[in-house]
This record gives structure tokens, C-alpha cells and sequence, in this order.
């Protein structure tokens, strides 16, 4: 298949985004930190976004990959505590076993068509098993607490990957992490593969009869998936320097990665991005606006800390029943249907 | 690893011994309560052909109903009654407003509706209550066989959980509402065009799932503290059951929740709780790999 071609918006694009914390430093410069905190965050959740994308977008609802983000953080960890194995032989093991576990919960779960549903709840099954071994070892890795990294020298080094006092270099780390991720969602969408897997989405049986190896199709792409989210997960534990079952594994992950790709658009390039903007800036935004007010601060009280994930549930719901293309897919609908109507005119 | 593995087996003292048998037994009370959860999704399942993610936050809503309820000075009996009732409305009310919209959607949408709901569920609940674990605070004591011991509340859980399951057996046999409610799970093409109201029977099945989540929430509230985030504990255990027996199949579901809950009980006795459940979780896999369409599941 032809090669990628990145057109001159997608370089405008590129480069806007490499410029944003110079941007942030001309402009805010007195919360610079916590600026680019928020950047980073959206760009690794981007990452992790974009990877679960690439299974969701032909019909793989998987909910287990938060035990995947687990894997990869959780073995980058207690590789580096626990053996003095530096990350950057920690990560690519982890993210081998979870593509190992993807194979392993996938081979059965495509040979005999588990899908929709059963492919739902079974992978929700995986990751709560997951879960429960994290918290199972605490011994190990703190239990429900969670656990550090240990830190290495001043904490920003090379050989233990530890870069998070240097919010600029984790700002460009996690930017290239990103760029992977778009490459990647990139070969697969001009792949032979993503037309079989959107054949196979839509009728097994039909490209099971044209010559399509519907199981090796869907492993290769869950092996892939898998892989990218266990990077996520390993490299965002070397930047939050903490790692808590719930909060780099488990359900309520794994239900946010799939809102998260819903809410931004599933079908698109830069669906899983969008989200990541908006499930981030939602949760940020409230946060600031009530803490910032004292009357809304003081008619709320404690009831605060949950108002923005209710309004996150609410917008969920409603973007299921009336934008279930996400903010980036109706808005593209949108513009070619303005369009359109020009041109006719 | 080496000595996390030695560790493990270390713990390892399943002897058949009286502790094992309190274990079992345990299991099985357990198993009721569980049983009686899964039902009210199955059945919710078979007739709607919709998952509710956020069937444990129903159970949630319902112990706290109760709670508020108890603590305001209702006696119990009459707080469990307001308690079911106020879950037969939340089911009534999810399916008129989330589920109705997405019925002719893909099935996942229907599924992730529901996880929207759990997420604002969970978040409404933090708000109303805090985050603080809440207790009704009755204590029903242990019965003591035999240097065993039992409590009370599991007993009566096992026993209402029995009961109720009877009860709806027996509704959907005998009542003519049942019978349609029987028919359309069976076809849910054919039935309208009988002249059968499918709406009206989706949102009578809905409040009657609910409200065996508010017959669990009944049960539950005596053995375990209340918080926002139970439901996360439950849930996952709840949708391993009926799948396992075959979503939408009740009898199945019935048998799965005692398969399950030995892992659990016996699991957590020879190892730490964590285990037992991740032992549980790893057994459903591996039966749902040799039987794709649940152990008591036909072909669908």
C-alpha cells in the first residue's frame, strides 16, 4: 500500500501542537507546571485513546484494556523496584505481556465469535482479574494504595527514564508518543487489514467466504491495540511517578477509555484526541470553577469533588443517544453537509 | 516472583477440615444472594435484550434508600419496602429514558449508555451521601453449629433471595403479564404483531428487575456497609454469573451463582479474598473459551 503522506495542514497542525509550551511559557508563565501538567495528561491519554481506537473503531467493544494500561505500568514498576530492571527494558516487557494476554483472551474469543456483549463483559471479566492481582500482590505493589517508582538520582535521568520535574522534556516526550500513536492508527487505516476487519465488522461470514482469516485479522489487530496501551500505561506511570490499580487499571478505566474514544469520535484520526481535550478539560474546568467560587463552593460543600463526574455520566448518556459519532464525527458531518448545500446552491 | 509463588502456596491449608466446610456452606449462602442479582439482570436481558452496566449502582441506590429510610425512623420491614419501590422506579426510569432511545441502535450502545449511567449514578450518589462508609447498624448475630459459625443475616439472605426467586418463578407462570413477558423474550418480532404492547411489558420487566435489585439491596444492607463506589465491587461478579449461565437464561444464571460463589468462598479461605475472586474470575474465562454461550446457554 502507498505510503503516508502528511499534508501541509496536517504539518500546520503538527507544529502548532510542538509549539504549544512555548506558548504557554510566553503567556502564562506563573502556572507554567501546571499548564503543561494538563498537556501532558491529554497527550497521553490521547495515546492510550487512539490504541483503544484501533480496535473499537470495527466493532472490538473491548472493555479490557484497562488490565492492559495495567500490565504495561504495573511491570515497568516492579521491574525497576523490585529486579533494578530500567524501564527501558521494564516498558517493552510489559508491553509484550499484554499483547500476550490480548492473544491469549483474543485466539478463543475470535475462533468462536464471541462478540458484542459476550466480548464486553468477557473482556470486563479480564481486567477486573487483573485488578484483583495487582491488589491480590500487595506484598508487592502497595495493594489498593498503590506504589512509587522508586526515584533515581535527582529524578530526571536517562537510564531510569524518570523525566517528570522537567515538565518541558515530558511535555516532547509524551508529543512523540502521540505522533506513534497517530502513525500507527494511520498504517492500519491505509492496510489491507482495516478493509478485511471492516469487512469482518460487518458480515464474518461474508469475509470469512471472500478468503479473510477473520481470527488472524482481529488478533493482529488486538495484539497491536493492546501493545500501544500498555506503552501508555508504562510511560504515563514514569511521569506520574505513582501507580494505583484504579487509577491506571481497572473498570472505571477501562468504561473511560471507551467514553473518552465515543465522546471524541471513533471513526476518525483524531477522534481519540478530541476526547482526551474534552473528558480533560470537563473534569478541569469544573474543578477550577468550583473551587474558584465561594458560593458555589459553599451550596455544594463536599458534594463538589463528584459534580464534574456527574456531569461527565449526563454527557455521556446524552452522547450516546443523540451524537453517537462523537464531537469530531458530527462536526465533520456537519461541514461536508454545509458544504453540500454551497455547492448546490 | 520465585518467592511470591511460595508465598502463595505458603497460605495454601485447604485440609478438609470444619474451617473448609464453613467455607462451603458459607459459599452457598453467598450463592443465594448472588443468584437472586443475577436474576434480575437475566431477566431484565431476555426480555429487552439490554445489559444494564449499572445494575449494581440500582442495588446501591436501593441500600441507600433504604438507609435514609431506617436512620428517618420507618421501621425496617417498611424501609425495605420503600427501598424496592424506589429501585422499581430508578428501573422504570432508566429504561424510559436512557434505554428507550437506543433501543434500535447497536446493541454496544445500549451496553455503554448504561456505563454513562453508572458513572452519574455513582457521582450522584458521592454527592447526596459523601463518600463516608454508612451501616444500618442491625446486627442479627451468628447461629453456632458445631464450632461453626453463621450469620444470621446470610441465613435470611439465602432464604428471602429463595423466595423472591420463587415468587417471580411463579408470576411469570401463572399471571397473564408474566406469560407475555415469557412470550416476547422468546420472540421479539412476532409478539407485537400478537398484539402484545411491547413497550408497556419492557418497562413492566424493567421495574421488576429493578426491584429485585431493591429485594438484594434489602438483603444486602444487613450484611455490608454502604458506600458510592459498591456497585463496582458487585458488578463485575454479577455480569460473570449470567454470563457463565448464559445471558438471559435464569436457570442458568441460578446455577453459575453457585458455581461462583464456591470459588469465592472456598478461594478466599484457603488464600487472601482477593484471590478467591481472582480465581473465580479466572475460571469463568476459561469455561466461557470451552463454552462460548455460557455453560447452560443454547445456541443464540
Amino acid at each position: 500500500m502507498t505510503g503516508i503522506r502528511v499534508t501541509p495542514a496536517g504539518i500546520i497542525g503538527i507544529l502548532m501542537v510542538a509549539a504549544l509550551p512555548l506558548v504557554v511559557r510566553l503567556f502564562f508563565e506563573a502556572s507554567e507546571k501546571y499548564y503543561l501538567h494538563l498537556l501532558i495528561q491529554i497527550l497521553l491519554w490521547s495515546f492510550i485513546y487512539t490504541g483503544w481506537s484501533l480496535m473499537g473503531r470495527f466493532g472490538l467493544t473491548s472493555l479490557g484494556h484497562g488490565a492492559f494500561t495495567g500490565i504495561g505500568a504495573y511491570a515497568t514498576v516492579m521491574l525497576w523496584n523490585f529486579a533494578g530492571w530500567t524501564p527501558w527494558l521494564g516498558i517493552p516487557v510489559g508491553v509484550v505481556l499484554a499483547a500476550v494476554v490480548g492473544l491469549l483472551v483474543g485466539y478463543p474469543c475470535f475462533r468462536f465469535r464471541i462478540t458484542g456483549h459476550y466480548f464486553a463483559l468477557l473482556t470486563l471479566a479480564l481486567t477486573e482479574f487483573v485488578r484483583l492481582c495487582i491488589v491480590g500482590m500487595r506484598d508487592y505493589t502497595g495493594g489498593s494504595l498503590g506504589t512509587q517508582p522508586k526515584r533515581y538520582a535527582d529524578g530526571v535521568s536517562l537510564y531510569a527514564l524518570q523525566f517528570e520535574p522537567d515538565r518541558m522534556l515530558s511535555y516532547y516526550i509524551a508529543f512523540a508518543l502521540w505522533l506513534v500513536g497517530l502513525y500507527v492508527w494511520l498504517r492500519v487505516d491505509r492496510s489491507m487489514d482495516r478493509y478485511a476487519l471492516d469487512a469482518a465488522s460487518q458480515d464474518e461470514d461474508a469475509a470469512a467466504s471472500v478468503g479473510i482469516d477473520v481470527t488472524r485479522e482481529k488478533l493482529k489487530i488486538t495484539a497491536l491495540s493492546a501493545a500501544l496501551c500498555a506503552l501508555g500505561g508504562g510511560v504515563f506511570a514514569q511521569y506520574q511517578m505513582y501507580i494505583g490499580p484504579d487509577t491506571i487499571a481497572g473498570l472505571g478505566l477501562s468504561l473511560n477509555i471507551v467514553f473518552a474514544v465515543i465522546a471524541g469520535g471513533l471513526w476518525t484520526l483524531l477522534g481519540p484526541t478530541i476526547g482526551a481535550v474534552f473528558t480533560q478539560m470537563l473534569a478541569e474546568t469544573l474543578r477550577v470553577a468550583i473551587q474558584g467560587s465561594a458560593e458555589l463552593k459553599g451550596l455544594l460543600g463536599n458534594s463538589a469533588l463528584a459534580l464534574d463526574q456527574a456531569i461527565y455520566g449526563l454527557l455521556l448518556v446524552l452522547f450516546i443517544i443523540y451524537m453517537p459519532k462523537g464531537i469530531l464525527g458530527t462536526g465533520t458531518d456537519w461541514w461536508r453537509r454545509l458544504r453540500e448545500k454551497k455547492a448546490a446552491s | 516472583m520465585v518467592d511470591l509463588v511460595l508465598g502463595l502456596f505458603s497460605r495454601l491449608d485447604c485440609s478438609p477440615d470444619i474451617y473448609f466446610l464453613e467455607a462451603i456452606i458459607n459459599g452457598l449462602l453467598l450463592a443465594g444472594l448472588l443468584a437472586l442479582l443475577a436474576l434480575g439482570l437475566n431477566l431484565i436481558f431476555g426480555v429487552i435484550d439490554v445489559v444494564w452496566i449499572c445494575y449494581a449502582e440500582v442495588v446501591m441506590v436501593g441500600m441507600y434508600g433504604i438507609n435514609f429510610a431506617y436512620k428517618g425512623g420507618a421501621p425496617f420491614l417498611l424501609a425495605a419496602v420503600f427501598g424496592i419501590l424506589v429501585t422499581a422506579l430508578a428501573g422504570v426510569l432508566l429504561h424510559f429514558l436512557v434505554i428507550r432511545p437506543v433501543l434500535e441502535t447497536p446493541p454496544i450502545n445500549q451496553l455503554l449508555v448504561t456505563g454513562g449511567v453508572l458513572f452519574l449514578m455513582q457521582a450522584a450518589a458521592t454527592m447526596a451521601f459523601g463518600v463516608e462508609f454508612k451501616n444500618v447498624g442491625i446486627r442479627l448475630g451468628s447461629a453456632n453449629v458445631a464450632e461453626m459459625s453463621f450469620s444470621y443475616a446470610r441465613i435470611l439472605a439465602f432464604l428471602v433471595a429463595l423466595g423472591g426467586m420463587l415468587a417471580l418463578w411463579q408470576f411469570l407462570k401463572r399471571t397473564y403479564v408474566g406469560t407475555a413477558i415469557r412470550a416476547i423474550s422468546q420472540d421479539r418480532q412476532i409478539m407485537p404483531l400478537m398484539g402484545v404492547d411491547s413497550r408497556r411489558l419492557y418497562l413492566v420487566t424493567s421495574a421488576i428487575g429493578g426491584g429485585l435489585a431493591g429485594l438484594a439491596a434489602t438483603l444486602m444492607v444487613l450484611q455490608y456497609d454502604i458506600y458510592p463506589q459498591i456497585g463496582l465491587q458487585f458488578g463485575p461478579l454479577i455480569f460473570m454469573i449470567c454470563v457463565l449461565g448464559g445471558l438471559g437464561n435464569m436457570v442458568g444464571g441460578f446455577i453459575a451463582a453457585f458455581i461462583i460463589s464456591q470459588f469465592i468462598a472456598v478461594g478466599s479461605s484457603c488464600f487472601h479474598t482477593e484471590w478467591g475472586y481472582a480465581v473465580a474470575f479466572l475460571f469463568f474465562m476459561v469455561a466461557i473459551f470451552i463454552r462460548p454461550q455460557g455453560l447452560f446457554g443454547g445456541k443464540s
